[in-house]
């Protein structure tokens, strides 16, 4: 249920809570957005977009831990296995 | 338009008179006369059509002939890369290059909604022009009719070809055999998404420009390289799957393609993933698959990549049954390529 | 695409493929709730990296999938009247009423539009004065604030013109309902992201606690989804039954505050009908009384319409994880997207769609190990 896709955005456009818009680039697509639920996002930031709306700041570095986690049980499996 | 000579061209009806399609344009009477005169003849302007007769008359070099049908209908009528008279002249020459014809006339109707601006039309009826002129056809016959507002959108263009075959190959899906290579001409996409991006309830800035091209001169030189061409299949309204399926079905083989191959451009998955489309279900207007012997594949890749970069074997025919397209997907896996039901309407939930 | 394509890499999918091998003893039973989530197990083959001791079983996490037929029937009587703009998302135009859907309502020139947000539905409002504009609004959590905010702005600026017909339902009750009948044998799930995205998933851990399953709080590309498979099995395997996040880039504990506020501001929860399923306490929204002039139910008197289900679609079984598509009889067959009997074959999330688009040789292998 609910597409959403990341968009890195560009331009804050409208700075008023409710009606909070900026420019968001999908892949170089550009589309506005309301950002009335990601106040603390910021130009530069990726944002996570569903029907038009920004519903979270996509977090950098929990978006990297995933591979680190990938290769951490990686290797306590390996590990595990030689004992 | 870059081309200076259309350019420079204004419509030759006079705007200021006549700034809109009236039903009297479609009367048969002085004003028909005056459209089909002073606005298609003036840009269509070649020995055949201005012999004003009610068909035209042509010499054809050789005994076998192509010849194909197609209308058009698209909204909007002008988008990013191209507009409605632009697919409809390219559109054609594509079905009869698919047969490894050389397309050599065009005969054209249409159909106008009253109200249509003049000028609007003579911008559609120049691109034809620029369209035609670029590979060599000739726009030789044509028809206007006039509906009541309401009862088209704009334009409606009917576009008949015709080619002559000069290779004695038989280009067909029943020429496919167990072995073949798949080559797709470019990247997918462009054309949908650049139409897609141009409606107005999407409100997309940055877009990207349709694929719309000529893809006679591409399949011309491959013939001349002397490629053992089995099956030729331009992408159009259904994707690259459709066209897959098709040929797959009717070849009654298996055919396998990988995801990791076929080229789709940043902007068309970007927007791909916004809506929940598959890029493999997107319209072109400007692509093809070209099925060959395998011994040939690498020159006929070659010859793709000079007119598009982006040209990719993206697979082969791998054994007989069962008869539809299995794809490997980038994350390794597979699975069955089918074709759309329907329209692709954006996914949002 | 960033935070898209390295999530699709072949070689950690295979990585975890081995892990989840490794960890995996036992047959395991795990459903993923969402629709989204489902088609992207299809699309991408995920199935293929698994071992074949665990079953996934997908779960009632299409909202266009579990709208009862009422409110579509509702739909339809609404976008039937004369002055009426109907808009909705595209994925509703063909879902089935009693009869026809609303693609058939437009061919008999019925003024329906589909849109990408219902923020647009506003705009058509604005500039139609003279037309009653309908918003047809289904979704979950994730859909709910878009919702609240196109009511709450269509309220501030006194759009009179304009009302909307909710159905929208929550996730966790549903988890409830399909946990509550012994038979059901699902013993893990994949909780879907974006739903939590907006609203955490604290809701989830008194469910993992009182039913002693694990919930992994998981994403929606391959890569996500293996690893939340491989979370959860790593869980059952040890005989743990907590809440984790997967999907820890967009999803924090506590969700998007904002969003749960406007969403609050407006709706109240409420029982709602479940297709295939049937009703379920407190796991819809309606509108709170400030905001009962935007209800379309009220204003066109339609809530008296009600409807019994057709009996030949098995999609409430498929939804709770009862059956798989292709052991449905009508499936491919007098069931197909071109003809569907329910919406889980209508919706290109529905589990029914997903097999027919890229499943079918599973249902040609489970018809020749038969």
């Amino acid at each position: 249920m609910c597409l959403a896709v990341p968009g890195e955005l560009l331009e804050i456009t409208d700075t008023n809570p409710i009606t909070r818009r900026g420019k968001v680039s999908f892949g170089g697509i550009v589309k506005e957005i309301n950002l009335a639920f990601v106040p603390e996002a910021t130009v530069g930031d990726y944002v996570l977009v569903h029907i038009g709306f920004a519903l979270s700041k996509i977090d950098e570095k929990e978006a990297k831990s995933i591979f680190s986690f990938i290769e951490d049980i990686g290797h306590l499996e390996e590990l595990v296995e030689e004992r | 338009m870059d081309d200076p000579f259309l350019k420079n061209l204004s419509c030759p009806i006079s705007i200021e008179k006549y700034p809109n399609i009236t039903l009297a344009h479609g009367g048969g009477g002085r004003m028909s006369d005056t459209l089909i005169r002073e606005l298609f003849h003036s840009a269509f302007a070649n020995e055949v059509i201005l012999k004003h007769c009610d068909s035209a008359v042509v010499t054809l070099p050789r005994k076998n002939i192509a010849m194909t049908t197609d209308s058009y209908v698209v909204s909007p009528l002008f988008f990013p890369g191209g507009d409605i008279g632009k697919i409809a002249v390219h559109g054609t020459i594509n079905d009869l290059a698919m047969s490894g014809a050389r397309p050599l006339y065009i005969s054209a109707a249409f159909i106008l909604e009253e109200g249509f601006p003049i000028e609007k039309l003579w911008k559609i009826v120049l691109s034809m022009k620029q369209a035609a002129d670029e590979s060599e056809v000739q726009i030789i016959a044509g028809d206007t009719k006039v509906v009541d507002k309401g009862k088209c959108d704009g334009v409606f263009i009917t576009t008949t070809g015709v080619g002559v075959i000069e290779h004695n190959l038989d280009i067909s899906p029943k020429s496919i055999a167990v072995g073949d290579t798949i080559l797709l001409s470019g990247d997918i996409g462009r054309h949908g998404i650049a139409i897609i991006s141009a409606r107005e309830e999407l409100d997309m800035s940055s877009t990207i420009e349709s694929d719309s091209a000529p893809l006679w001169a591409a399949v011309c030189e491959m013939l001349q390289a002397g490629i053992n061409i089995h099956c030729l299949r331009d992408l159009t309204r259904g994707g690259l799957a459709s066209a897959l399926v098709e040929i797959a079905e009717t070849s009654k083989l298996h055919f396998n393609v990988k995801e990791r191959e076929i080229q789709v451009h940043e902007k068309v998955r970007g927007v791909s993933e916004f809506l929940g489309f598959d890029p493999l279900h997107i319209a072109n207007e400007g692509r093809f698959i070209a099925i060959v012997a395998p011994k040939d594949s690498n020159k006929a890749l070659e010859i793709l990549r000079a007119y598009n970069a982006a040209a990719n074997t993206i697979g082969h025919i791998d054994k007989k049954s069962p008869r539809r397209v299995t794809l490997e997907t980038v994350v390794g896996t597979r699975r069955i390529v089918d074709m759309l039901s329907g329209e692709q309407l954006p996914r949002i939930c | 695409m960033k935070f898209v394509d390295e999530y699709r890499d072949a070689t950690a999918a295979r990585r975890i493929s081995e892990l989840i091998r490794a960890k995996t003893t036992k047959p395991w039973k795990i459903m993923e709730i969402c629709g989204g989530q489902t088609h992207s197990i299809v699309r991408f083959g995920i199935g293929e990296l698994l071992p074949q001791e665990i079953t996934l079983v997908h779960g009632p996490g299409c909202p266009v999938c579990v709208t009862p037929i009422e409110v579509i029937d509702r739909a339809l009587a609404i976008a039937s009247l004369n002055n009426v703009i109907f808009c909705t998302f595209a994925d509703m135009l063909r879902v089935p009423g009693t009869s026809g859907d609303l693609f058939s309502i437009k061919g008999r020139g019925g003024d329906i539009r589909f849109m990408y947000s219902p923020l647009e539905a506003l705009a058509i409002a604005k500039a139609n004065p003279d037309k009653e504009v309908v918003f047809f609004a289904v979704g979950f959590e994730t859909t709910a604030p878009a919702t609240a905010m196109t009511a709450f702005q269509a309220k501030t600026e006194n759009l009179s013109n304009f009302s909307l017909l909710v159905s929208h339902v929550l996730v966790p009750p549903a988890i409830e309902a399909i946990l509550c009948p012994k038979n059901s044998g699902i013993q893990g799930f994949l909780a879907a992201g974006h739903v939590c995205t907006v609203m955490g998933y604290a809701e989830y851990e008194p469910l993992a606690k009182k039913y002693g399953v694990p919930i992994v709080v998981t994403g929606f590309e391959p890569i996500d989804i293996l690893s939340g498979i491989y979370l959860c099995v790593k869980q059952l395997e040890e005989g743990r039954a907590e809440v984790e996040n997967q999907y820890s880039r967009s999803v924090k504990r506590e969700g998007a505050r904002e969003a749960q506020a406007l969403v609050n501001q407006v709706f109240e929860p409420t029982m709602r009908k479940w297709r295939g399923i049937g009703g379920i306490d407190r796991s819809g929204l309606k509108f709170r009384p400030d905001y009962e002039k935007l209800d379309a139910e009220i204003r066109f008197n339609v809530s008296l319409i009600e409807r019994e289900e057709d009996s030949l679609c098995i999609s409430g079984s498929i939804l709770q994880g009862f059956k798989k598509p292709f052991e449905c009889p009508a499936f491919g067959t007098s069931c197909t997207p071109e003809h569907p009997l329910g919406a889980t074959m209508v919706s290109s999330e529905g589990a029914c769609s997903a097999y027919y688009k890229y499943r079918r040789d599973d249902r040609e292998t489970a018809f020749a190990e038969a």
